[in-house]
């Protein structure tokens, strides 16, 4: 792939930021929902969905698409704004989260929504997965035909069965597979470090036998090329750790763990007082929207 | 009849206090943390939600914090547990004994250690984090292995109660708590006792058994229905071992046995009754609750409508099965 233009940058910047928007509007109708995993993660699932990923909205489960496997569920969110902003569905539909009989439920739900790909929630459950399907790939002769992708969280390398998955992928190389850990460092109860330390995390997962490269998962030139370079990786399964600020776009939430799992208008009050959480954080990113925009002139 | 000091005014749905079994499990974790120096309390990433921050902010140095890693909490209590501690074990329903169940039947069931798992987020009443959160099986996985007490106390004060009542108990507990705030009926003064089913108000036309909150529903459709029908109300908050007598001598009585719960049909404290009643003292019966599906995503409310789970439903259930049984 070439690499991109400037003005290809900026549209995706642009376009991060108005799904960064509607994630937040979405949450505030939602009254319930997590805030900072998917606002860290707006930036990558843009490239995905805008530029990286081989998908086709209008044809969801078209064979050759690449499969995106979201193993951190509670970050849907996120998700559906981007596949909304993609063409999957209505982006009106989007204010029914976790409202019931809708088909955005609180976390993935594959039957209500195949194109998930995968039905999550409980942590660590997503790269045994992802493995099935690299290896379901292979077996089909059709691994050099897509890839597989699969994003999880710091949080869930505390689980036993993430590292059973690592020493499997490792055993079967699959070099058509490439997780990338959201390398928040919160999770609900703390900072990871203090809750269950994970660091050297690289140097485990090249233990593991891992290709394990490392991006700045804000940075939209780094993440499409970061991305584009596992593709071509042989003979190793790649890990990619992405650096983000949970919360990122929004000051009062950046960096706070207590934001994990509530929406503006029910977060800690330690900056904003809940009431005016929602107009603040709408906003912060206007502000943000305006200076991408000027940027761009 | 036992007086079971009932809340004032209790019917009147208005002047009831709301508040989560979770918060009354947690705070009567704490409180007995103060009473016995061998309480240790084990979380996995989620202290917070399912309580468990009560007693480590008064008792830090007996605060384990496991990270997300239900297995290994389950192991470390086990071995707490071989060294004479009684480990408390706390995080949602689904991930503390669903995930490593299997840990829990080799390392805690098998061998009795006295380690107490206590839930949050058990039944659709978790709300709109979806069935992944929404725990409809955990009494039927844990009432399966030998050796455990299985109990799912009905309100905030019953909780609070509870928790302490396993600290007496042998060999090991789960219990198991709503998230969302429910009906607090019962008070401080409300005696309770582990394995004893309570039967809150006396009938003679049809026994009705609850467990959790839908405690509460039954006896309000009981008050409801009091011109026309005359139901015995019993709360079933031990589910294993059964109050055997209890429930044969109510259904002796009334001739059938309606049961409800936020649960799973298969496999749940219906299932429990049916067993020992088919065996011992056969009687038509109707087991309501969760029809085996896998809900879905919503608020409590909406949920506890459409499932037929709210005090409407519940009352639809048990008069067709009324009219069905005559
Ligand atoms: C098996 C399992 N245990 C516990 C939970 C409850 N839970 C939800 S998110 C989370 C941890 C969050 O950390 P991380 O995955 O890094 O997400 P972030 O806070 O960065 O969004 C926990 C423990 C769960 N979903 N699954
Ligand atoms: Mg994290």
């Amino acid at each position: 792939m070439p690499t991109p233009s400037d003005s290809k940058i900026k549209e995706l910047e642009k376009k991060a930021n108005n799904i960064r928007e509607d994630l937040v509007k979405m949450l505030i109708e939602s009254g319930s929902g997590h805030s900072a995993g998917p606002l860290g993660q707006a930036d990558i699932f843009t490239v995905f969905y805008f530029h990286v990923l081989k998908h086709d909205p209008q044809n969801p489960m078209w064979p050759e698409r690449d499969r995106l496997i979201l193993d951190v569920g509670h970050c849907v969110p996120i998700r559906y704004v981007a596949m909304a902003h993609a063409g999957y569905f209505p982006k009106k539909e989007l204010m029914t989260l976790r409202k019931i009989g809708s088909r955005i439920e609180g976390h993935p739900n594959y039957l209500r929504m195949p194109a998930l790909e995968t039905t999550s929630g409980p942590l660590g459950e997503g790269l045994s997965q992802a493995c099935g399907f690299a290896m379901a790939a292979r077996m089909d002769g059709t691994d050099l035909d897509y890839h597989i992708w699969c994003i999880g969280s710091d949080g869930e390398q505390q689980e036993g069965m993430t590292w059973e998955a690592a020493m499997f992928a490792a055993k079967y190389r699959l070099s058509n597979l490439t997780y990338i850990i959201d390398r928040n460092n919160i999770q609900i109860d703390g900072y990871t470090e203090d809750i269950m330390p994970l660091e050297p995390l690289r140097e485990k997962y090249e233990a593991f036998g891992w290709h394990v490269m490392e991006m700045n998962g804000h940075d939209m030139r780094e993440i499409i090329s970061t991305l584009e370079e596992s593709k071509s990786i042989q003979e190793k399964p790649v890990l990619i750790i992405a650096n983000t600020t949970p919360g990122k776009g929004i000051e009062f939430i950046e960096n706070r763990f207590g934001w994990h799992g509530v929406p503006p208008g029910a977060g800690p009050e330690d900056v904003v007082p809940k009431e005016e959480q929602a107009k603040r954080a709408l906003e912060e990113l206007r502000t943000l929207r305006g200076r991408i925009e000027a940027e761009h002139d | 009849m036992t007086n079971y000091n009932l809340a004032k005014n209790y019917l009147d749905e208005e002047k009831t206090e709301w508040k989560p079994m979770r918060d009354g499990a947690g705070i009567g974790i704490a409180e007995l943390g103060g009473e016995k120096e061998n309480v240790v309390v084990l979380a996995a990433d989620t202290a917070g939600s399912s309580r468990a921050k009560y007693f480590a902010e008064k008792f830090p140095a007996r605060f384990i914090q496991c990270g997300v890693q239900e297995q290994n909490m389950v192991g470390v209590s086990a071995g707490l547990a071989y060294q004479g501690k009684v480990p408390y074990a706390i995080t949602y329903a689904a991930f503390l004994v669903g995930r490593p169940w299997e840990p829990i039947r080799t390392t805690i069931a098998y061998p009795q250690n006295h380690v107490i798992f206590v839930s949050s987020h058990a039944g659709l009443a978790t709300g709109p984090d979806g069935p992944t959160h929404q725990m409809t099986e955990d009494i039927s996985i844990m009432r399966c292995l030998p050796n455990f007490t299985v109990i799912a106390p009905c309100d905030y004060e019953q909780a609070r109660k509870a928790v302490k009542a396993a600290y007496d108990l042998k060999g090991p507990v789960y219990i198991r708590n709503a998230r969302e705030k429910t009906p607090v009926f019962t008070t401080e003064d409300s005696p309770y006792e582990a394995g004893k089913a309570q039967v809150l108000r006396e009938g003679k036309d049809i026994t009705a058994i609850g467990h959790g909150y839908m405690v509460y529903w039954l006896l309000k459709i009981a008050e409801e229905l009091k011109d026309r029908i005359s139901i015995e109300v019993i709360n079933l908050h031990t589910i294993k071992p059964l109050d055997e007598q209890a429930i044969i001598e109510s259904a002796k009585k009334t001739g059938r046995v309606f049961t409800c719960e936020d649960h799973n049909v298969v496999g749940g404290m219906g299932s429990a009754v049916a067993e020992l009643l088919s065996q011992k003292y056969p009687v038509p019966m109707k087991l309501h609750g969760v029809y085996d599906i896998f809900a879905e995503s919503g608020s409590v409310k909406d949920l506890w409508k459409k499932y037929k789970l709210d005090e409407e439903g519940t009352k639809e259930a048990l008069l067709e099965f009324l009219n069905k049984s005559k």
